[in-house]
Order: C-alpha cells, then sequence, then structure tokens
C-alpha cells in the first residue's frame, strides 16, 4: 500500500479522533475511498484506534457494506425483495447482468462496477428498485438499467445519472433524489399540519417527569413493532443510575416491505428531531444519535443541514430554548447493511462501533444501553407521535385510534395492490378496509408486519390493525391470486438465514434447517411427517431464539402452516416403499459419471 | 453473612439464591445440573447456545444470564425444555464436522457428553458437512474448525483473562466463525499454551499438541457418569 | 414357529461394526437360538432367502452399490438399524463431503504424492461401482427404524437391542452403551 493511502486511512481515523467506539464511521470511510477495507488497512486502522486487527475484521465482516475484498468503484445493489420480484426485478438482473458482462456477487474485469443483490432497501412501493453507490434508482424497467450501465460505463459517479425526480423534499438539492414519497392517505397525528415547536415548548414548561408522565398517559407505545409503552421505557431510562444518558432513534427498518421511516425522515424530520429532543429533556440525556440505515444514507447531508439548522435557532445544543441546564445534540450514525441492527441493543452495539450482535438481556437498555449508560432507543414514528402528544395534549391522542392503541400508524403498503404507498390510518382499522383502499380487494393473503409478522388468509381479514390483534412495525405485503405463496415464504427464509446474526444457535442453525426442508416439499419431496417437523422446528427457534429476529424468523412459515395448510398438503406425500424421494440417485452419480467417462450400469436414466 | 438471599423453585425443588446470582449459579451451588455448553465458571456468560434454556415463569430464558428472582418458578427437566435442548445439540452435530471416532477430545467433549445425558443416538436434522478449515501454524496449539461452536469461550478467554484477544467472530450467519488476531494464522499471534484461551474450549477446536489421547477409553471424564454428575452430587 | 430373520450389510464401513456383533462371545449361541441368520457376509448369503425382522447396517452409502444394496435391504426387512456412526452420518469416509468428488479422484489416482498410474486416467471399469457425489448417510436414502451409534457400537449396545426388539420391547439405550467413539 502506498504511503499517500497509509497516510489517508490515518486521516480517516483521525478525523474520527482515533477512537473506536467510531469505528462504524472510519471503517465506511475507508470503503469509500480504497473500495474495500483490505487486512493492511485494517492493521492501521487497529493501531490508529489502540484496538485488534483482528476485532476490526470482526467488524467489517459483518456488515453487507463493508468488505475486505476490492469492490468496484460503483456498486449496483439490486433489491431482490419479494415485491421487487413481483414487480419484474428478475427480468432488470437479467438486464443488468447481460448489459455488465458479469454475474451477480461479480465485477467488471476492469474493476470499475461491482453487481450484487440486497435485500429490502426500503423501496416497495417503487420496485423494482437499486442503490447504486449511494444514490437510490427506483422504479426499475430493463430499458432504465440498459441506459444507467452505459452512462455509468461513461462516467462512473452515480450522482450524475438521471433517474427521473422525485417529490416533496426528494427535489432538495442536498438530496436530489429520484426516490417518491407516495403519500396516499394523511392522518391526524403524523402527516397532518402541526404547530411547529410547540411541543417542545410545552414539554419545556413542564418538569421532566411530568412530560413522562404525558406520554404515559397517552397509552403510546413503540411504533417500530414490538409495542413497549414508550412513558414507561422513558421511565425506567430516567430512573436509572448513570452520569451520562442517551436517546437512540431507530432508523434502521429493514423489515421487507416496510419504508415509511424513509418518508418521515424526508418530510418529518422536524417532528422527529422535535421528538428526540424531548426525549432528551425527559430522561436527562445530553446526546441522542439518530441510527439511519445504511440504505438511507442519500438523506445523511440533508438531515445534518437539517440538525444544523436547529442549532441555528437555538432547538439544539446548550440551553435549548433559553432553558437553562438543558443541553442536547443530535449526531447521525450510518449503518452499512445490517437488518439485526434494527433490534434495538444490537443497534446499540453498531453504534459503539462493534458488530451489530444484540446483547446479553438484562440489563436491558434502560439500565445499560450505549457506552453501558442508560439510553432510550425508540423508533423515528414513535418520537414523532411524541412531539404531537406533548404539542396537543395525551387526552387528544387518546381520542384517536382505539381503546388500548391509542393514536395513528403509519403503514407502508406495496405488493399486489394498485396504489402501493404511505397510509396513516387510526388503530382499529379493519384488514380489508386497507385492502379496499389501496385496491387490492382480491387479495389472497396478506402479510401483516412483513415476514416477522404473520400471514393472514380472506377468512381473516376483518382483524384489525391494534396492538391486541394485528401488531406492526407498519410492513403490509398483499399478495394477489396468482401469487406463489410458498415461493415467497421461501424467500424470507433465505432472508432471515442471510441476515442472522449468528450468535446463537437456533437462529443461526434452525433457519438454514427450516429452509432446507421448505425446499424439499417445493420440490415435491416431502411426506407428510415434514409438515410437522417444520412446525416442532420453528417452535424451537422461536423459544430458544436470543433476540426477535429468530424468535419470528420462523413466521412465515409457521403462519402459513396455520394459515394456508392446503399449499403444503397438496405437495407431500407418504413414501409406501420406505425410500427417501430426496434422495436422487442420478443426481448424485453425475460427477462420478463425468470422471469416469462412462455411464452408471446399475442406474440408467 | 449478612448477603440478602432469596428463594425461587427449579421444578418444583426450592432453591437459595444470594441476590445478583444468575439461575444457573444458584442451581450449580444447589445440587441442581442445568445442561450448558458455551457457560464456564469464571468467564462472562455468553448466552449464545442456548442449551441451559429454562422457562422463567412460562417464558425461556438462558439460565446463564437470567438473574434469580425471588418467587419465580423455573421449569428445567421438563419434556418442553429437554426437547428443544435435544434440538440444539443435534444443531450443532449436524452444523459442524464432528468425526468423534477419531477426535481426541472425545470422552471428555461436553458437546458430545450433553448429547449422551440427553440420550441422543442420532440427531434428527440432517448433516450440513461445511468446508472449515484447519490451523497447525502454532508450535503447540491446534484449531480444528470442523469442531468449533462457536460458543465464545476462547474470545472471551483471550481478551478477559489473558488480555490478548488472539480470538474474535468474524462473518455473520451461518457463514460466521472464530478468526485469529493475524492476517492469517494462529502462528502469527502471540497466543501461548499457558493463556486460558488454550484451555477452556469445550469440543476439540483448540486442542494443545502431543497430549491427546493420553486417558485410555474407560477412564474419560463423561465415559461413565454423565456430565453433571459432579454438580448433582451436591445435593 | 419359524424363527425370526436377521440379515447384515457392510457398506462404506470397515467391518468394525461386524467385529462388534462377534464380540457378544458366547451370546452368540443363545442369538442363534433366537433367530436365523439371512443375508450377511457372517454366512456369506449373497441373497435372501425370505422376509427378515432385523437388517443390520453397517457403513455409509459411498458409491452405487452401496445404495443398491441398501434398497434391497429395504425391500426385505421390516426393521432396519444404522449400525455405527458411519450408517449413522456417513463416518469417517464422509470426510470427503466437504470437498468435490473430483478432487478426492484426482488426488487418489492422479496426484497423490504417492500415485504410480502411468496411464494418467480415473479407473472406471464397469465392475467398479460409479462413486456418489458425497457420501450419504444411510437415512438419507431409505426410511430407518433404529440408530446404534459407536465407533464401533460395543457388543453390549448390540446384544440390548437385539434382545428388546426380538422380545418387543422399547429400545431405551442406558448411559454407558450410547457413545460415538
Amino acid at each position: 500500500m502506498s504511503d499517500s493511502l497509509q497516510q489517508k486511512i490515518q486521516e480517516i481515523c483521525q478525523s474520527s479522533n482515533n477512537d473506536r467506539v467510531r469505528m462504524m464511521d472510519i471503517v465506511q470511510g475507508v470503503q469509500k475511498e480504497l473500495g474495500c477495507v483490505s487486512s493492511e488497512a485494517m492493521s492501521i486502522i487497529a493501531k490508529a484506534t489502540k484496538s485488534h486487527h483482528v476485532e476490526v475484521e470482526s467488524v467489517v465482516s459483518f456488515y453487507s457494506f463493508l468488505s475486505k475484498e476490492q469492490k468496484g468503484k460503483t456498486v449496483i445493489r439490486l433489491c431482490n425483495d419479494t415485491v421487487d420480484r413481483m414487480k419484474g426485478c428478475e427480468k432488470v438482473a437479467e438486464a443488468l447482468s447481460s448489459e455488465l458482462g458479469i454475474g451477480f456477487s461479480e465485477t467488471t474485469a476492469d474493476g470499475k462496477i461491482t453487481l450484487e443483490y440486497t435485500p429490502c432497501i426500503g423501496m416497495c412501493d417503487q420496485a423494482p428498485a437499486a442503490l447504486i453507490n449511494d444514490v437510490v434508482a427506483p422504479s426499475l424497467t430493463v430499458e432504465k438499467v440498459k441506459e444507467i450501465v452505459q452512462n455509468l460505463k461513461k462516467d462512473a459517479d452515480p450522482s450524475k445519472l438521471s433517474l427521473g425526480i422525485g417529490d416533496g423534499n426528494n427535489v432538495d438539492s442536498l438530496v436530489r433524489s429520484a426516490v417518491k414519497n407516495n403519500i396516499l392517505k394523511t392522518g391526524d397525528v403524523i402527516f397532518t399540519d402541526n404547530e411547529s415547536g410547540k411541543g417542545l415548548e410545552n414539554a419545556l414548561a413542564l418538569k421532566p417527569e411530568e412530560v413522562v408522565e404525558a406520554v404515559k398517559v397517552s397509552k403510546l407505545r413503540g411504533r417500530g413493532g414490538a409495542g413497549f409503552p414508550t412513558g414507561l421505557k422513558w421511565q425506567f431510562t430516567r430512573s436509572a443510575e448513570g452520569k451520562e444518558k442517551f436517546v437512540i432513534c431507530n432508523a434502521d427498518e429493514g423489515e421487507p416491505g416496510t419504508f415509511k421511516d424513509r418518508v418521515l425522515l424526508t418530510e418529518k424530520f422536524d417532528l422527529l428531531f422535535e421528538g428526540m429532543t424531548i426525549a432528551g429533556y425527559a430522561i436527562g440525556a445530553a446526546t441522542g444519535i439518530l441510527y439511519l440505515r445504511g440504505e438511507y444514507v442519500y438523506l445523511k447531508k440533508f438531515l445534518e443541514a437539517k440538525l444544523q439548522e436547529r442549532r441555528d435557532q437555538g432547538l439544539l445544543g446548550d440551553s435549548i430554548k433559553g432553558k437553562d441546564g438543558f443541553n442536547f445534540d443530535i449526531r447521525i450514525q450510518s449503518g452499512s447493511g445490517a437488518y439485526i441492527c434494527g433490534e434495538e441493543s444490537a443497534l446499540i452495539s453498531s453504534c459503539e462501533g462493534l458488530r451489530g450482535d444484540p446483547k446479553t438481556r438484562p440489563p436491558f437498555p434502560a439500565q445499560k444501553g450505549y457506552l453501558a449508560s442508560p439510553t432510550s432507543v425508540n423508533n423515528v414514528e414513535t418520537l414523532c407521535s411524541a412531539t404531537r402528544i406533548l404539542e396537543k395534549g395525551s387526552d387528544w391522542f387518546l381520542s384517536i385510534g382505539s381503546r388500548e392503541s391509542s393514536g395513528t400508524k403509519v403503514l407502508s403498503i406495496s405488493g399486489y395492490c394498485k396504489n402501493p404507498g404511505i397510509y396513516e390510518v387510526p388503530f382499529g382499522t379493519k384488514v380489508f378496509d386497507l385492502l379496499k383502499e389501496v385496491g387490492a380487494e382480491d387479495a389472497k393473503a396478506v402479510l401483516v408486519a412483513g415476514p416477522s409478522g404473520q400471514f393472514i388468509a380472506p377468512n381473516e381479514f376483518s382483524r384489525v390493525i391494534c396492538f391486541s390483534d394485528l401488531g406492526t412495525g407498519g410492513a403490509i405485503i398483499v399478495f394477489g391470486p396468482k401469487c406463489d405463496l410458498l415461493k415467497a415464504v421461501h424467500e424470507y427464509m433465505e432472508f432471515f438465514v442471510e441476515e442472522s446474526c449468528g450468535y446463537c444457535t437456533p437462529c443461526r442453525v434452525g433457519n438454514v434447517l427450516l429452509k432446507k426442508k421448505l425446499e424439499e416439499i417445493m420440490e415435491g419431496n416431502g411426506q407428510p411427517a415434514d409438515l410437522d417437523y417444520l412446525q416442532s422446528l420453528g417452535e424451537s427457534v422461536k423459544k430458544s431464539s436470543r433476540c426477535g429476529l429468530g424468535q419470528t424468523s420462523p413466521n412465515p412459515i409457521l403462519t402459513t402452516l396455520k394459515n394456508f395448510k392446503p399449499l403444503y398438503e397438496a405437495l407431500v406425500k407418504v413414501s409406501e416403499d420406505g425410500m427417501q424421494p430426496t434422495f436422487d440417485i442420478r443426481a448424485a452419480l453425475g460427477d462420478a459419471e463425468q470422471a469416469a467417462e462412462r455411464k452408471s450400469v446399475l442406474y440408467t436414466d | 453473612m449478612s448477603e440478602k438471599m432469596i428463594t425461587f423453585k427449579i421444578d418444583g425443588v426450592e432453591i437459595k439464591a444470594k441476590v445478583g446470582q444468575t439461575i444457573m449459579q444458584a442451581a450449580d451451588e444447589a445440587g441442581v445440573y442445568i445442561p450448558r455448553l458455551c457457560y464456564l465458571k469464571d468467564l462472562t456468560p455468553h448466552g449464545s447456545c442456548r442449551v441451559c434454556t429454562v422457562k422463567v415463569n412460562g417464558r425461556c430464558q438462558t439460565a446463564c444470564t437470567e438473574p434469580a428472582v425471588d418467587g419465580a418458578e423455573v421449569e428445567n427437566k421438563t419434556e418442553e425444555i429437554e426437547g428443544i435442548r435435544r434440538d440444539i445439540v443435534d444443531m450443532l452435530f449436524v452444523e459442524g464436522n464432528h468425526f468423534c471416532m477419531f477426535c481426541e477430545k472425545s470422552g471428555n467433549c461436553e458437546l458430545q457428553a450433553e448429547a449422551y445425558r440427553l440420550s441422543i443416538c442420532a440427531p434428527k436434522f440432517p448433516y450440513l458437512f461445511p468446508a472449515r478449515d484447519l490451523d497447525g501454524t502454532h508450535p503447540d496449539i491446534f484449531i480444528d474448525r470442523n469442531r468449533c461452536i462457536l460458543c465464545g469461550r476462547c474470545v472471551n478467554a483471550s481478551r478477559d483473562v489473558d488480555g490478548k484477544t488472539v480470538f474474535e467472530f468474524v462473518g455473520r450467519g451461518s457463514e460466521k466463525k472464530v478468526a485469529v488476531n493475524a492476517d492469517a494464522n494462529l502462528g502469527d499471534t502471540n497466543m501461548a499454551i499457558t493463556d486460558k484461551a488454550a484451555d477452556v474450549c469445550p469440543v476439540g477446536a483448540i486442542i494443545k499438541k502431543r497430549v491427546g489421547f493420553a486417558v485410555p477409553v474407560g477412564k474419560r471424564i463423561y465415559d461413565e457418569k454423565p456430565i453433571g454428575s459432579d454438580i448433582e452430587a451436591k445435593s | 414357529m419359524a424363527k425370526p430373520k436377521i440379515a447384515t450389510a457392510s457398506l462404506a464401513g470397515c467391518f468394525g461394526c461386524h467385529m462388534s456383533i462377534l464380540d457378544i462371545d458366547e451370546r452368540i449361541l443363545k442369538l442363534i437360538e433366537l433367530v436365523d441368520f439371512d443375508k450377511s457376509p457372517i454366512d456369506d448369503l449373497k441373497k435372501f432367502t425370505g422376509r427378515c425382522l432385523v437388517g443390520l447396517i453397517e457403513g455409509g452409502c459411498a458409491n452405487e452399490e452401496n445404495v443398491h444394496n441398501l434398497k434391497y435391504f429395504r425391500e426385505n426387512c421390516d426393521i432396519l438399524i444404522s449400525l455405527g456412526d458411519c450408517a449413522i452420518s456417513g463416518g469417517l469416509p464422509a470426510m470427503r463431503n466437504s470437498m468435490p468428488l473430483k478432487e478426492c479422484l484426482d488426488e487418489a489416482y492422479l496426484n497423490g504424492p504417492t500415485v504410480y498410474n502411468p496411464s494418467g486416467k480415473i479407473p472406471s471399469d464397469k465392475e467398479i461401482p460409479l462413486c456418489l457425489d458425497r457420501v450419504y448417510p444411510c437415512h438419507e436414502i431409505v426410511k430407518m427404524d433404529y440408530y446404534l451409534p459407536g465407533c464401533p457400537p460395543s457388543a453390549d449396545t448390540i446384544w440390548e437391542a437385539l434382545v428388546a426388539l426380538l422380545n418387543n420391547k422399547p429400545l431405551d439405550l442406558p448411559y454407558e452403551l450410547i457413545k460415538y467413539d
């Protein structure tokens, strides 16, 4: 490695104060500069940050946007999520591959362009979509990608591509993205006019405990999926012992089919930052971190500018709004492609510059979170709702939604429907009302809360979106009458296998085994007992996994086994003669026949 | 002694514990064995193998990380929990390449011993036969990743006890493995045979050279008595 | 009443499990009183003479002849037992499973340091069964009913299992008899 490159790496480390806690920023910087984080680079980083080579490797090897091996100057990551496949991603993939003359996970001979698949990038409403470095290329067609590749061959800088013009703040000079917001239904809490700054003003007029109380009274629960009562989380964090406390906003929505936080970050950043500030005041934190998923880095400059505006207006920094002793600021930490980091303790690990492994609980983040200090991790939408609660009062919030599920839910609806996009609905909305609205009344199945949620059948479309029935972080994926549901289930199992952090046995191994058995059944080689095998293995994985990923990853299989059992039953049959249908003697002999240059005499075609 | 004591139940039997003890620590002291693999006394509990899964007031938790709480009802030796443990041990067997017949750890291997204790004759899952690598570059220590169960004992011991960080996990999901603090091989690290990390492997993944097969079959740790018999002897 | 019949086979194994059958010592006289041996290397019967109650299978399936033989046993035995680690997991021969067959054959017949092979070819005589792409545990080819682990399973293990099956009792091996080495 040249001296100047070495120096460049050292400068990148220096710009993060050689602080190993900022390892994510460092390795992201090096990846961008070098196209990889090579073993040599790891040594330089380890030396600068007083860590170990293997610790740097541990981080780099965890995140899919980081690599030890050299990547092209331009990396095209085509999203191959189930919804993208419904919308023609396979044809786009072929076109990309033939136009570039390479397969997926390969780099062109000149080393310029790398082609990869990536799971859901939060663009299901404008699928198929791809990331070209940080640039989002939505609504792709075969013609479009041909043009893109031709232009990239001339100029490697993807920001110069003309990919279309987005709407709302996507046209801001700091975003300049082709992404569309697709806000198709506004509601009373989030997508409505509000009096900016009023929530914070009202909060600062109260004691911090009173702010916590107001949120508790409002019955606000986490919008990320788990639904933990927000006020209680703030109270635990507030009352936990610790010199410093932290507010972290979880903007790492990675559940396939979710994209609502993308739109909230683009259009409702003020509600969010105000909510984080209120949370900081309520729990006694001076620092907030916005953990922005790697796929949304195209919004980072824009959001940073918005934070700066707030600093300039005295809404962040010391003595906010003249309130003596209330100091609070926000930094943005970007992720690097790891679904697991949406799990709050994994997200904290990532913020600390570590692999995105979930942490052992207890202690919970509210007791010991970021850097072992009490930390409240809240979803984007939760924090936006908190702002509105402080602005309009707990009673107002309670008056919206259903009895135990107050407020509204912002849903990302996509798949088989005429109008995919963002819908803000009050809790208590029935699934078939949603389907009517999005133009999918003939749906065969709806996946509520993404693959970690549940597949429901038409006889359950009268169920309602709320915490006591169908809880959801917001992903609703609709499947049409012609959809191959088991194919989708298989794709989701592939996703979980890919995204498991590998820390605990049941999730690391169990998902591989579930997927393998499902494949046998789909190939027509399953037996009735295999359905019990799936059920029992799936339950074991759910019960014994360490975090939410493994505790929900068997759901695509388990919920289709429950609600669409005939699909499986049609494929399995008893092997009367005791032979295993999964064993294919002809396939097993192929290699030997080739090596021996003769056919089997015992087993002929 | 003025330490505050609490009481909880494991499978209906009352257990006393000091405040702050985990279920595992309290059970060990009371002579109740909870099967485990990644847990090793004196190392930070890793909570990764999940073999010590128990039900605490109806919820599955790992005994090695879960604090004992006054009045808790813990299920340890139930059909459901033993079933989960069998699944997990089976998973570990099919995930790697465990050739017990020639492994020098056989008879003293904790993975094998847990399988014996659970009366496993054959795993119910298909063997995955992964391609895993070996590292014989160190003069005194040998790594065979075919046998590694990713328990993290070596990682923790090297970092927390030896102060060296010779080992750390790299990769994720089914690609996850233990790597060494060097460009490639263990021989390039400052690992020493006297390190705690050389002594903690529950299986035959980290093996000291030239000392194998010293004890004849029949006299090895788990040949006659199940793993955990020493703990159960206390009750 | 005719005595039930037992058959045995050694597929990709080392015959160690069969040695262990013989290791039941004087109990073999009792066994002969209880059962007749049908197709087995012990009596060198090449074909089944009739339906068997129990088939004991040593070794996994490494080649097409193993598969053929195993299926033949499944067709002719009521109960099939995987006898020993090779039948259960593929055992030592399965060490090749993490690499492609071609690599193994090249190493064995072309590139190995001690290879003398002037023809420069991998043997392909029709008398030699073709290898499978990997070594398969028996239960991946046909349904197996019981598993007796060990390398080899001890004579006591085999004895306990046979006695239990012949007396229609459940097969519950005590701690000392479940061993993988």
